[in-house]
């Protein structure tokens, strides 16, 4: 078996009271992308940092054979001298320092201790052509976008001799022009002869660029699927995911809907730093009762400026223009005004901007809504529990024990908390950004669920998503956005991913 | 949904064993903990000198202003930032203090509310430049500190104002008066604690009961019992042994009513969550409608008036204003917020726990004085102390995750 790779053979691993893994099995076969796949805490990521020697030789069980050859590894260190090289899901890029320094970190080139720079940003600028990337190796990493950040994160991998390169959830915070622009790459790599293993939760793309696929659910392997030979489909891999089939990947809805609720007219907003560049122009919309709407647009298309813009001013300077909402215009000038007026923002950014990782999943909830479990400014911490355990039930929050810290549960149910928090603040208006970014299958179609049950219930959703598919089968209309205007309005029955990818990418007209 | 609350309330409840209760709490008791064990290593290095009804007067009596420290500088902590001016805003305080009595004969109350109102005008001053102009607070109280010490020197011209008047030094050095005279025991302080003691009983059980009425997990009942039992020991052995001396300190009053206040505010009120938030995420916090620079500047203003308290009782205890006047109380506050788990990166601490630091210091300040210890010893020993207490916290938490 000289074309296996990687070999996994029966993988144990525990953790105090959690047997994350349990007898897993993976083959890798030299020059294929291997997807992985399982829903969130299925021990994906476990399994490649037991890989990666992360976790070290001793704290697991099982045999793990790198062309043929057992491997024990202490540290990362080891793993990435024989060319396993995984690239996590939060970047790992230094913001302040330039593309070239972060390529070489670590690894740094140079001559008796001295950096030689030249031949640093000669190898930089190979690596980068390598990755498609025309940026000059001198531009600190802040200034460029997450698609590039990533792009770079591969060079760097790249200029570690890769044999076996591990991408988790790399197109995550990427726009689709990013996706497609790394997964080609991706294939690119593949013909020179290159192996990786790729953990995504965005099935199309899994589709699209692996040979095989591994699934994973609760720490047990379930099945390796070859896509070529077994005719595999996305259906296919989320029943193995699942372990049942999952019919319609968004919950039914019978649209039930009012009238308008909020009109925005004539938004405009400039850069906070930079005040001549408007960030967000001439914007009108308007949301009925009811309603979901959402807000297409690729990144870097003004649409979490506009939602943090409107939420109270958190975003940008010199704002004009009027939000009318049940036929008043309001102001809203900070945040608790807009809680007040019956406004939610749920961030794109759950870790840095939703929760409150160190703290427990309660306090969390009652945060943006302090007032409705105390008696003037004195807490009622038993009230807090109750509500705090009413959603954990109502929103299916797998979780131990309210008491349990935010930073400790899973992507899918750290969101479930980020809503609790503002279902629990009775908004009549949720501005949802990337609402299922980085979340499973499963808790993918809860999340629907949950969103449905809010506007059954009469509120308005305006949800802004990466993910073509998800707004296709969730909203009512569709705003575009690119480069701070809409370019244009599209309503469930004439929507489809062609005409929105046009409008997306459609230049400004001024009339 | 309702029974489905209480299997799921049963099932955790059998899984919480006493074991599995003290490991989730092991924090929270590893400091006191450490407290005992250094009180009653230096009650046997000292031969009993330590918990002297005496020596315990003067424990309260010598630490009182930085526990008074602590208390604001834990709000700090919490909030992601630091204080490095407090000693100095202590000094500077007392000293005007001093003026406006010695020099000028303000009645004591008159100068101890300007003199407060002075501190809180001092705080507005550092928050304005660290909540509004967005300055690390490092670099605006190290400033502060520079600016008061440099103040402080230049209003007492140098050298030292005394004597108070008496009823400004009482506040540090009187005792509360006894109820019956002639006795050897100080009655009042006898039945201070006993008050305290049926307080502490019914809070506790009422907390208790309407917790099990929400069928929440709560202490196994062997363990409540004992910890009220070995609280109202603890209390009443301590009121005992003051009362064999002059009784309770007026000061310890001022600094029990602080710990009440600040450790009710911190764990019950709105505001004391928002802090909390602000230092956990204060991006979240924004996000949520939490008035963040508001908050923060409040923070400021708050511990410029515990400065303001803290400089007033350490010039009524030396009954002078002295230049040097609080000289290093910024560290020994920011140890006591460490050593009583604090973290260095915002978001966690206690007031409890920040006064047990406060004890932790105090109580080696105090047995190794006892044991004729040069200052040269007792500062290195304090260090490794403080990094060791650390260490141990970050040590629990990684075992922990």
């Amino acid at each position: 078996m000289t074309n296996i790779i990687l070999e996994m053979r029966g993988i144990t691993k525990e953790f105090p009271g959690v047997k994350a893994l349990e007898n897993v099995n993976l083959k890798v076969k030299k020059g294929e992308i291997h997807a992985l796949c399982g829903e969130n805490g299925a021990g994906k990521s476990t399994l490649m940092k037991v890989l990666s020697g992360v976790y070290p030789y001793g704290t697991y069980t099982g045999d793990i054979l790198f062309n043929n050859e057992v491997c024990n590894f202490k540290d990362i260190k080891q793993s990435e001298e024989l060319g396993i090289v995984i690239i996590h899901q939060e970047l790992a890029l230094v913001p302040e320092l330039s593309i070239a320094e972060n390529l070489f970190l670590g690894n740094e080139l140079t001559n008796k201790g001295v950096i030689n720079w030249n031949e640093t940003i000669n190898r930089a600028k190979g690596l980068l052509q390598k990755v498609g990337l025309s940026e000059s190796p001198n531009t600190k990493v802040n200034d460029i976008g997450v698609g590039k950040q990533q792009l770079v994160e591969i060079a760097k991998a790249l200029s570690k001799d890769v044999k076996l390169l591990i991408l988790d959830e790399p197109t995550a915070s990427l726009n689709e022009d990013d996706s497609e622009n790394l997964l080609n790459l991706l294939l690119e790599f593949k013909k020179q002869g290159m192996s990786a293993i790729i953990i995504s939760h965005k099935l199309n793309e899994i589709e699209k660029v692996a040979d095989s696929i591994t699934i994973l659910r609760d720490g047990q392997t379930i099945e390796t699927l070859d896509v070529k030979g077994d005719q595999v489909t996305e259906d296919r891999i989320i029943k193995g995911m699942v372990g049942r089939d999952l019919t319609n990947r968004y919950p039914e809805r019978t649209p039930q809907i009012g009238e308008v609720v909020l009109e925005v007219k004539n938004w405009n907003v400039c850069h906070p730093q930079q005040l001549e560049k408007k960030v967000i122009d001439d914007v009108n919309l308007h949301l009925r009762k009811g309603e979901i709407v959402g807000i297409a647009g690729l990144m870097g298309a003004g649409r979490t400026e506009l939602a943090m813009s409107l939420f109270g001013r958190v975003y940008g300077k010199n704002i004009t223009g009027q939000i009318i909402k049940d036929g008043k215009e309001i102001f809203l000038k900070d945040v608790t005004t807009a809680i007040n007026h019956g406004l939610a923002y749920v961030s794109e950014d759950r870790k840095g901007n939703g929760l409150i990782l160190m703290e427990d999943i309660k306090q969390n909830i009652t945060l943006a809504t302090l007032d409705k479990i105390s008696k003037g400014s004195v807490l009622d911490k038993n009230k807090e529990m109750l509500v705090a355990e009413e959603y954990r039930q109502k929103f299916r929050i797998k979780t131990p024990s309210i008491f349990q810290k935010a930073g400790n549960l899973s992507g899918g149910n750290q969101q479930k908390i980020v809503l609790s928090k503002w279902v629990f603040s009775e908004p009549d208006i949720l501005i949802l950004d990337e609402p299922t970014r980085g979340i499973d299958v499963g808790s993918k179609y809860e999340i629907y669920t949950i969103i449905n049950g809010l506007v059954k219930e009469g509120k308005s959703i305006l949800m802004i998503s990466s993910e073509l598919p998800e707004l296709l089968g969730m909203c009512d209309r569709i705003y575009v956005m690119n480069e701070g205007c809409i370019t244009g309005e599209v309503s469930k029955e004439e929507a489809n991913q062609e005409k929105l990818m046009t409008l997306m990418t459609k230049s400004k007209v001024r009339g | 949904m309702e029974p489905q609350l209480k299997t799921n309330q049963t099932t955790t409840q059998k899984g919480s064993s006493l074991k599995s209760f003290l490991q989730v709490n092991m924090r929270q008791y590893s400091m006191i903990i450490a407290l005992v064990f250094i009180m009653v290593l230096f009650q046997i290095l000292t031969d009993g000198l330590l918990l002297k009804p005496l020596n315990i007067t003067n424990l309260i009596l010598q630490n009182s202003y930085i526990l008074v420290l602590a208390v604001g500088m834990l709000l700090v902590i919490v909030t992601g930032h630091i204080d490095l001016s407090v000693g100095s805003i202590a000094a500077f305080v007392g000293a005007i203090s001093a003026i406006m009595m010695v020099n000028y004969d303000f009645s004591p109350i008159v100068a101890i509310i300007i003199s407060l109102v002075l501190g809180a005008v001092i705080g507005a001053w550092q928050g304005f430049w660290i909540a509004y102009v967005r300055i690390p607070a490092f670099i605006v109280t190290l400033a502060g500190m520079l600016l008061f010490r440099g103040l402080t020197m230049i209003v007492l011209e140098g050298k030292s104002i005394a004597p108070f008047p008496e009823s400004f030094q009482k506040i540090s050095s009187g005792f509360i008066p006894d109820i019956s005279s002639g006795g050897s025991v100080h009655l009042l302080t006898i039945l201070i604690g006993v008050a305290l003691s049926i307080i502490l009983i019914i809070s506790q059980w009422k907390s208790r009961s309407t917790q099990l009425k929400h069928q929440f997990d709560v202490q196994p009942f062997g363990l409540f019992l004992s910890k009220v039992i070995g609280l109202v020991l603890i209390l009443n052995i301590f009121t005992f042994v003051l009362a064999t001396y002059e009784g309770i300190p007026n000061i310890l009053i001022i600094l029990a009513v602080l710990i009440v206040i600040y450790t009710f505010v911190t764990n019950k009120t709105k505001a004391g969550r928002h802090i909390y938030a602000i230092g956990g995420n204060e991006k979240a916090a924004l996000l949520s409608g939490i008035k963040t620079k508001k908050m923060t500047f409040m923070v400021f203003v708050n511990m410029g008036v515990l400065s303001a308290l803290s400089g007033l009782l350490f010039a009524a205890r030396l009954n002078a204003a002295t230049p040097k006047a609080g000289n290093l109380f910024e560290l020994d506050a920011i140890a006591a917020c460490f050593i009583g788990g604090a973290s260095a990166y915002g978001g966690i601490g206690t007031i409890p726990g920040a006064i047990i630091g406060g004890l932790v210091m105090g109580v080696m300040n105090n047995g190794m004085s006892l044991l004729g210890l040069g200052i040269d010893w007792q500062q290195g020993i304090k260090g490794l102390v403080l990094l060791a207490a650390v260490a141990f916290d970050i040590y629990n938490k990684n075992k922990a995750n």
